[in-house]
């Protein structure tokens, strides 16, 4: 057992916002910094477009984590999107409580257009807690 | 012609969606007459193996009330599927999971423990958990095993139509009859003897700036009877919910509470209400958006009153 979960490699699906996290990973990569494959991106408009359905669609799809990550507050390119997304994160967090869904597994972070070194730091460390935490199996575990 | 026969079912729910059929009053005569009812057990005396031994696809219609909990439950299920031309899921618990699918928040273990031996009223020294079997100096007696999670009927069986509602109001299962007896029926896995849009279209009340400062009970105000229930902090589930019902709870200065299932086209209504609520926080930081969602004291229960197992997630983790 203790070995199959060394192997586990989690699966993250990654709301990044076009105008910075998606452009934060985008100058991590051709900076060429190293950091775990663990992260499907996708890219959406605005961190605020992340509706906390896609988030339990994900988890309920079979993925072991989910990352939302946008401009820093204040730095919306739409003025107030990431605000809305703080928000709703806040009571879906205490939510996911409720369905035992340990807290590492959902996180919002803010990543600068500037900033591939720090995306490398999130997905690496968001990849290490997952990893410890084991896979979340919700396509399995549904049904129980 | 013979009269088309039709069936009523109650599984795992309170009987209120029996109240409901009751509630046709005098309309009921009226169906009596152009319809043979062949098998209801809160009201006629017919047995299980009645059912069993009638040809299959002979029943024209059976509306099945209640969530599938138990392995009683689901029996019925199949079985008055297989004999049913037209499976209807009648009420919240049989579309949604209703009331009995808050279960899923919890596991089987913890609720038999918490029923059969921590309750304050429980005396039950020996600590004794219902068994499927138990062997008697009579012979042998079984009673239905207790699922862990609450399913739906259509997680169940092929389902036909879905009547919402907790229980689905009097007009409404009125004008589904009259539809399924004159066979004035839309494509199947239709929901029917509901509204295409959101409650909020047919809720009267003024809607305002929607500012949320604070989350408010309902038992710690009385609200205002002319405006929005959220403009004023109480947490109505009227954005994420499928109108049809006439707004009832809303005209009793009641929140509604969700009972006929998501809007046409949403995949949880648990999670858009959760966006609904949330993105109307009067908050721009985090401090402040903890401290509103600090007030919704039940999320899952609020939000996923009676959609729960129809939802994502379904249930609890383990």
């Amino acid at each position: 057992m203790a070995e199959l979960k060394s192997n586990f490699e989690p699966k993250i699906v990654g709301f990044l916002c076009k105008w910075c996290a998606y452009t934060g990973a985008d100058l991590a990569g051709t900076s060429r910094i190293k950091y775990p494959p663990n992260v499907n991106p996708i890219r959406v408009m605005c961190s605020g477009r992340v509706d906390p359905v896609l988030v339990l669609k994900a988890l309920a799809a079979g993925a072991d984590g989910v990352l939302i990550a946008g401009c820093h507050p204040g730095d919306c390119h739409y003025t107030s999107g990431n605000v809305k997304t703080i928000r709703r994160f806040k009571l879906l967090q205490k939510m996911l409580d409720q369905f035992r869904i340990e807290k590492g597994r959902v996180r919002l972070e803010w990543v600068s257009a500037s900033e591939g070194e720090r995306y490398a730091r999130v997905v690496e460390t968001m990849t290490e807690d997952i990893r410890t935490l084991g896979p979340l199996n919700w396509n399995l575990r549904k049904e129980a | 012609m013979a009269n088309p026969k039709a069936a009523f079912y109650w599984a795992s729910s309170c009987g209120g969606c029996e109240i409901a059929v009751l509630e046709l009053g005098t309309n009921l005569l009226d169906i009596s007459k152009k319809v043979d009812i062949v098998f209801w057990p809160v009201a006629l005396d017919f047995k299980y193996s009645d059912v069993e031994s009638m040809p299959e696809k002979s029943i024209d219609v059976c509306f099945f009330n209640g969530a599938i909990q138990t392995s009683e439950n689901e029996h019925m299920a199949k079985l008055l599927r297989e004999k049913s031309k037209i499976l209807v899921a009648f009420g919240a618990c049989a579309y949604g999971g209703g009331i009995p699918a808050l279960a899923n928040t919890t596991s089987r273990e913890q609720i038999l423990m918490r029923v059969y031996k921590e309750t304050p009223t429980t005396d039950n020294p020996n600590g004794i958990l219902p068994q499927t079997k138990v062997e008697v100096a009579e012979g042998v007696l079984t009673i239905p095993e207790f699922y862990n999670t609450v399913r739906t009927l259509g997680q169940t069986v092929d389902v036909d139509y879905y009547v919402p509602g907790c229980p689905p109001v009097a007009e409404q299962v009125w004008s589904v009859m009259k539809d399924i007896v004159g066979g004035n029926l839309p494509p199947k896995g239709s929901v029917i003897g509901a509204s295409e849009k959101s409650l909020c279209d047919e809720c009267k009340r003024i809607k305002g700036d929607r500012k949320i400062k604070k989350i408010v009970r309902t038992h710690q105000v009385i609200p205002d009877t002319e405006n929005c229930l959220l403009d004023q902090g109480i947490i109505c589930m009227g954005p994420a919910t499928r109108g049809g019902c006439g707004a009832e709870c809303l005209k009793s200065n009641m929140p509604c509470r969700g009972c006929y299932g998501p809007v046409p086209g949403v995949l949880d209504q648990g999670a858009k209400m959760l966006s609904a609520l949330s993105s109307n926080f009067d908050a721009d930081n985090e401090e402040d958006a903890r401290r509103i969602a600090d007030g919704v004291v039940d999320p899952i229960g609020t939000f996923y009153r009676y959609s729960l197992a129809r939802s994502l997630l379904r249930r609890a983790k383990a």
